[in-house]
């Protein structure tokens, strides 16, 4: 069973289809990257996943069923614009949103010291959330978010208005969510979080979906047929080389169409060239992305 | 528990915790409570004035010889107008007045005085008439000139086509009930929903919205937050219930002989409650509809004039209501959903609503209560999440139509 399937969402508001015959499954306990420009659909595919708006056709399923009463108990959800009631306690806050949450007071209460304690934030529990700061409120949510166990979570732009230190703190919560089996998923435009945490992920560019798979295969579906060496020999003269560019401290090998790394590497070793390191040059997310977008462009 | 009743529970507790609540709740009765305890006191702190003032007259008819002292008031005779009007120049006497030759035929008399005032006042006028009596009426008994000072003590019934006494007896209670409670129950109307109004708006801009709605369905919200903050108006108009009856024991054993005993009837309070809950709904709904498609608070309260406004109407018909409840314009208010618990509870003071009548105000207002409810529920999923922008009214028709 998947944690969520999307079978053909469609959205469309007037005559701009937000969300356009977008289609994917989220295998459980994984980390699911939904990531895009701005604007190009995630939070509305996230709102109909939450039932918040209803699609035009399309289907969805969340463990297996329709979202119910029951199911939306089994998930968390981290909005995007996201806040809490400014005049409430910390631990008046927590208990209120678990208990929309089915869990009870006495759980609640314990859960949120406990979850309070790990984020250094137990003694602020009496504070009104108006008097904590905008990175603390951000971790109150995320308490909010997961205090009720849920086998799903989602989180919508989680690290958006954080500072480093609690950017890195989110990031270790959502690492242990995911080492006792929840199944997460986050939507960001920054790459680089995608590829630091996700196991697979959904590219979507105004309302389309554009890559979808593995993050390695995503990677090495669009990867430069080009390796990267860090060497001191001469690299002159090697057959099927077009091009060599310095990059990060190595030298970047552009290959012709009719060369594979295998081949360059066996040419190199031939001509007795000692190499330190040599790797398949593979684009960061962050180059793949402005590559799709850049020719959706087009 | 159920989610709906968490949210009813969250927001009772929430507003009847509120500072602006507790205060508005308790101000009606403790400030009434003050009125008729001023109105008790006051009166004892003035102190009567112990010297007689001296008021001088000059009869001209021939048969006002008695003289009076009543009311800290010597009535002193002259022989003309001439010394009279020098008495009082001199200051002997603070008024005179005169009698004039024909008096018993027209009945005038001239009165002088130092300082101008808007009327003669209430003691000048008794002792005046007094003295007129005494003398007109000189030889009959006392008995018979006390009561010609006081020929009327009215107590009037109003009896049933039975027979038996009525109950509603109208008079002063009559009137002064159904203009109290119409305006409290306004007031309690308009607290409750417009807390669920700028409720919604502090949600909106707090963005909280967006996660009670992963947790619970636009309907569980809308229908938590109506019944939650109807609950706390409802405290808040019993305590208004409970304590005016109180108060109006005590007014009615103080002023008691002035206004008559103020009584609530029973069937006015049934009546009161049961539109104070309907009026509650409808103005709760409409104000979420409001509530939902307005980006702040303070846009939403501005909006919500639209709505507010026509609540009060039936006050200024309130003459028309009284006196000519038959009136199709009467009628028509009765029906109307936006005026009717104002102008039930007016008319409910005065005189019997015909039965059907109530049936039917109470029907078209639970038909547009479920209507609206419905239609704000589809405002709900589309507008809450829609933050910045307001929609024109062409947007909102067509989300009826596609939510």
């Amino acid at each position: 069973m998947f944690a969520i399937e999307v079978k053909q969402i469609l959205k469309a508001y007037g005559n701009r289809a937000a969300v356009n015959n977008v289609s994917f499954d989220v295998n459980q306990g994984e980390i699911f990257g939904l990531i895009g420009p701005n604007g190009a659909g995630k939070t509305t595919t996230i709102r109909m996943m939450m039932d918040i708006i209803k699609p035009d056709s399309g289907e969805i399923k969340v463990m297996g069923e329709k979202l119910n009463d029951g199911s939306k108990n089994k998930i968390g959800y981290l909005p995007e614009e996201r806040g809490l009631y400014k005049k409430m306690s910390v631990m008046d806050t927590i208990i209120y949103f678990a208990s929309l949450k089915g869990v009870d007071k006495v759980t609640a209460r314990k859960r949120g010291e406990e979850m309070l304690k790990r984020a250094d934030l137990l003694p602020h529990q009496n504070k009104r959330i108006e008097e904590l700061s905008r990175g603390m409120g951000q971790i109150i949510q995320v308490i909010i978010t997961t205090i009720h166990e849920p086998d799903l979570i989602i989180l919508d732009e989680p690290f958006s208005g954080l500072d480093p230190v609690n950017t890195q703190l989110l990031k270790d919560m959502i690492r242990e969510l995911k080492n006792r089996g929840k199944t997460i998923i986050m939507s960001t435009h920054l790459m680089n979080d995608i590829e630091e945490l996700c196991d697979r992920l959904l590219m979507i560019n105004k309302g389309r979906a554009v890559l979808y798979g593995s993050v390695a295969e995503v990677k090495s579906k669009y990867r430069n047929n080009a390796v990267l060496i860090e060497t001191k020999g001469d690299l002159t003269g090697i057959e099927g080389v077009t091009g060599i560019t310095p990059h990060n401290g190595a030298l970047e090998l552009k290959l012709d169409a009719n060369t594979t790394p295998q081949m360059v590497l066996e040419r190199l070793v031939k001509k007795g060239i000692v190499i330190n390191r040599f790797e398949l040059s593979m684009p960061s997310l962050t180059e793949i992305f402005i590559k799709v977008v850049g020719d959706e462009h087009e | 528990m159920n989610k709906t009743l968490l949210l009813i529970k969250h927001e009772f507790v929430n507003t009847v915790r509120r500072k602006a609540f507790v205060i508005l709740t308790l101000a009606f009765p403790v400030i009434a409570l003050l009125g008729l305890l001023a109105a008790q006191v006051i009166p004892g702190m003035i102190t009567p004035t112990t010297t007689i003032e001296k008021v001088g007259y000059v009869d001209k008819v021939g048969i006002f010889t008695q003289g009076l002292t009543e009311y800290k008031t010597e009535l002193v005779p002259y022989a003309g107008e001439d010394v009279a009007k020098t008495a009082l120049t001199d200051k002997k006497i603070k008024e005179y007045f005169v009698i004039g030759p024909d008096y018993l035929s027209t009945g005038l008399v001239q009165r002088y005085t130092l300082t101008s005032e808007i009327a003669p006042s209430s003691t000048v006028q008794t002792v005046i008439k007094d003295f007129l009596l005494n003398n007109l009426l000189k030889g009959n008994s006392e008995e018979v000139i006390a009561r010609a000072k006081s020929p009327l003590n009215i107590d009037s019934t109003t009896l049933t086509a039975a027979g038996t006494p009525a109950a509603r007896q109208g008079g002063f209670s009559a009137l002064i009930l159904p203009y109290i409670f119409s305006i409290l129950l306004m007031m309690a109307i308009f607290t409750s929903s417009g807390y669920l109004l700028q409720g919604l708006g502090e949600e909106k801009e707090n963005r909280v919205m967006e996660i009670l709605l992963s947790s619970i369905s636009p309907r569980q919200l809308l229908a938590g937050k109506v019944l939650g903050l109807g609950a706390a108006g409802l405290v808040q108009i019993v305590v208004w219930l409970i304590s005016a009856n109180f108060l109006m024991k005590i007014a009615s054993s103080t002023w008691g002989n002035v206004i008559g005993s103020l009584q609530v009837p029973p069937e006015f309070l049934i009546l009161g409650v049961i539109y104070f809950i309907l009026g509650y709904l409808l103005m709760a709904v409409l104000m979420a509809g409001v509530g939902s498609i307005s980006p702040t608070a303070r846009e939403g309260q501005q909006m919500s004039a639209i709505f507010t406004l026509p609540v009060v109407i039936p006050i200024y018909f309130m003459g028309l209501i009284m006196e000519h409840p038959e009136n199709v314009a009467v009628k028509i208010l009765t029906f109307f959903p936006i005026t009717a618990p104002i102008t039930v509870i007016v008319r409910s003071g005065l005189s019997e609503i015909p039965l059907w009548e109530l049936l039917v105000s109470i029907s078209i207002l639970i038909l547009s209560i479920w209507g609206l409810f419905i239609l704000t529920t589809k405002l709900f999923r589309t507008y809450l999440l829609m933050y910045g922008k307001r929609p024109d009214l062409r947007e909102i028709i067509r989300s009826f139509k596609e939510a």
